[in-house]
């Protein structure tokens, strides 16, 4: 039973702030990722957290209990890093050992405790080797034996499979999700990669600049991102994104994307829902590439458009179609579109639409 | 890189080996040419052209273990008959060794062989240790005037020592350190420690913190990660460190002489002092400079692959 509160934090690094107000409680067993670029100040709020890094104002509470002032060691939370930092002068067995040695827990008990974790994540095997003897991945296992042997209040993860190559990475993101659901930890997992942060998440907290953009869980930053920095980073291929004005037209809205020559239509219901947002402008449209819908003929709501440039990814295309003078990226059955130049016709889904205020870039809130 | 070597690839090789093995033999011709003398009979160092064969004989170093006399007539047969074997070669010589009673005198050597000893290893202990805990201070820790402070280090190694000789050895007479065995380790630390400050710096800095820190989050003190991981990991740098700073002290020499003379001198200055008594005696002093060089030759070798690795150490990315 662990929970993490952090109130109020501010770090600076010399006259930089790093960290802004940062407020955030996380629940017991809850799979938290820090999502960011680098620099944002996730990796500083996790090192904060550990006891690495001091902060300049705040509180860091776990079960209730004000930690800021403890040492690292007396905070009972474990850690992996990024460079995995197994020493390299002991053999599996003894970094796994490591952390209990530091308890004077008896060998008989230390002897059993490291044989369980390394059961668990499947190395008992590789008890005798040195580091330097592992790959990859089983480096990374053997980190996260010396984090979870010690059985700490929480797991505080630094972008743990981030120097993994991609196939690896994919087989320990499954590891690791497959480890919390059986041990079932408060766990605290930094990273840049918003793949990872969707399928491990429970709850993803996207920094930037060392302000926190938005809570939620995976499916709440990816279909009500706060503000065009989440729109952008969450979700791939990237949002579409760009300057629209709204126009009323019959009993429809129409929806014109920079300075194209006619609108995309969309039920009337959204003049409302903008409440005269659309008449002082500064209206800028998200739309996702599967928000773009594409069709060889043409139909009514369609505008034709011609395609620029296709990129195949195997099981589909993305497409960048030309609309007025933007560029709108669809996202088209694989060879549903032949090559570039081709005449096309385009809609956007209504549904899918996302609409920010320009100037401080906040989601309007608007959903159809 | 080709499978398949060229022929000039070849020939580039084989010329590198000629000129490894040339430059061995330049660098091993004194070597050699001590350790040979060493083992010569007495007549044979100086003769012209160098004698390359000879019966190989430990009579210079039974000399020089041994405090002797020139006999004034040949040795009585039956004494000679009754003594040991080493003592006739000493008899051969036209010597006898002196002794109080029974008890053979032994030379000064052994005993200045123990000071450079004493000295050498106590010094490298601390210079290397202080140096150490130094080095991590400046890796690890925002230190105020840091670059400073380390060119302030550096500096005292911007003069040739022996420039201080006199006004150090003035203020060691007046506080009683001259002619001691931890005046010369003081001396000596003060060389090597700003030696030792530098080049475990840059290991230090060669080892990745999150190992500490890795060591922090599972439950550690700094202190307790600095000897379960920082040390272990810099072993490679301690070693090298420590050779250098052995070898340092281990030969000094123009230190030694100006402040020790008896109690606390070490080898160097007073191998070629046994020049000076009678007529120089080669192989004898052949002998104690081959001996000389083994502790350091010892010890080089065993910490070969720590200084092998420690030498090319930061040159490779991993």
């Amino acid at each position: 039973m662990t929970q993490i509160e952090l109130r109020g934090i501010e770090k600076f690094f010399g006259a930089v702030q790093v960290i802004h107000n940062l407020n955030l409680a996380i629940a017991d067993n809850e799979f938290i990722v820090l999502l960011g670029q680098s620099g944002c100040g996730k990796t500083t709020t996790l090192r904060a957290i550990a006891g690495l890094e001091t902060i300049d104002q705040g509180d860091i509470l776990i079960d209730g209990k004000a930690v800021q002032h403890l040492k690292a060691a007396d905070r009972d939370i474990a850690m992996v890093f990024q460079s995995f930092s197994l020493y390299p002068h002991m053999t599996v067995f003894e970094n796994i050992a490591f952390p209990l040695r530091a308890t004077r827990m008896d060998s008989g008990e230390v002897d059993k405790s490291v044989r369980e974790v390394a059961r668990v994540l499947r190395i008992t095997e590789l008890l005798g080797k040195k580091p330097s003897a592992l790959s990859g991945g089983d480096m990374q296992r053997v980190a996260i034996g010396r984090a979870l042997v010690r059985r700490p209040k929480a797991m505080l993860m630094d972008e743990p499979i981030g120097a993994l190559d991609a196939k690896l990475r994919e087989e320990m993101r499954a590891e690791i999700k497959r480890l919390h659901i059986k041990q079932g930890s408060t766990t605290i997992y930094v990273t840049h990669d918003q793949i990872e942060a969707m399928s491990l998440a429970d709850r993803i907290v996207i920094m930037h600049e060392g302000f926190i953009q938005q809570v939620g869980t995976p499916d709440e930053v990816y279909s009500h991102p706060a503000n065009l920095f989440v729109a952008q980073f969450v979700g791939s291929p990237v949002m579409n994104i760009t300057e629209a004005s709204v126009a009323e037209a019959a009993s429809l809205a129409t929806v014109t994307v920079g300075d194209a020559p006619a609108g995309f239509e969309f039920p009337s219901a959204l003049l409302s829902k903008l409440n005269g947002h659309a008449a002082n402008g500064g209206l800028t449209l998200g739309i996702r590439p599967e928000g773009v819908l594409v069709r060889r003929e043409a139909a009514p709501g369609y505008l034709p458009v011609e395609a620029h440039i296709i990129e195949p990814l195997g099981s589909f295309d993305i497409v960048d179609l030309k609309v007025g003078s933007k560029m709108l990226r669809a996202r088209t059955k694989a060879g549903y579109v032949a090559g570039p130049g081709e005449k096309v016709h385009v809609r956007i889904d209504p549904e899918q639409a996302h609409f920010f205020d320009t100037a401080s870039g906040k989601s309007l809130g608007v959903r159809l | 890189m080709a499978a398949v070597r060229t022929s000039s690839e070849v020939a580039l090789n084989r010329a590198a080996i000629v000129a490894v093995l040339v430059a061995t033999l330049i660098f091993l011709a004194p070597i050699y040419w001590i350790a040979s003398t060493a083992f010569k009979p007495k007549e044979l160092a100086v003769s012209v052209p160098p004698t390359v064969l000879f019966q190989p004989e430990v009579t210079p170093f039974i000399r020089l273990f041994t405090k002797r006399v020139q006999m004034q007539k040949p040795v009585d047969p039956q004494v000679y008959e009754a003594a040991p074997w080493w003592e006739k070669r000493i008899y051969d010589g036209g010597e006898r060794v002196l002794k109080v009673g029974k008890d053979v005198q032994l030379s000064q050597y052994p005993n200045r062989f123990m000071n450079s000893l004493i000295v050498a290893v106590i010094s490298t202990v601390l210079a290397v240790g202080m140096g150490t805990f130094t080095a991590y201070g400046f890796s690890r820790f925002k230190v105020a005037g840091e670059a400073d402070l380390l060119f302030f280090i550096l500096s005292t190694r911007m003069l040739p020592p022996v420039v201080v000789a006199i006004p150090m050895f003035l203020m060691y007479r007046m506080v009683g350190l001259n002619d001691s065995h931890i005046g010369l380790i003081i001396l000596y630390v003060a060389f090597n420690l700003s030696f030792s400050v530098w080049l475990m710096k840059g290991f230090m800095d060669e080892i990745p913190k999150e190992y500490e820190e890795a060591a922090l989050v599972d439950g550690y003190t700094r202190m307790q990660a600095f000897f379960k991981i920082v040390l272990p990991e810099a072993a490679t740098g301690i070693a090298a460190t420590a050779v250098f700073c052995f070898i340092t002290a281990w030969n000094e020499y123009a230190f030694a002489l100006i402040m020790t003379n008896r109690r606390a001198q070490t080898a160097p200055p007073f191998i070629p002092s046994q020049i000076g008594s009678g007529l120089p005696d080669w192989t004898t002093i052949a002998a104690g400079t081959f001996l000389f060089l083994l502790p350091v030759a010892i010890f080089t070798f065993l910490l070969r692959n720590h200084l092998l690795r420690g030498v090319t150490f930061g040159a490779i990315r991993k």
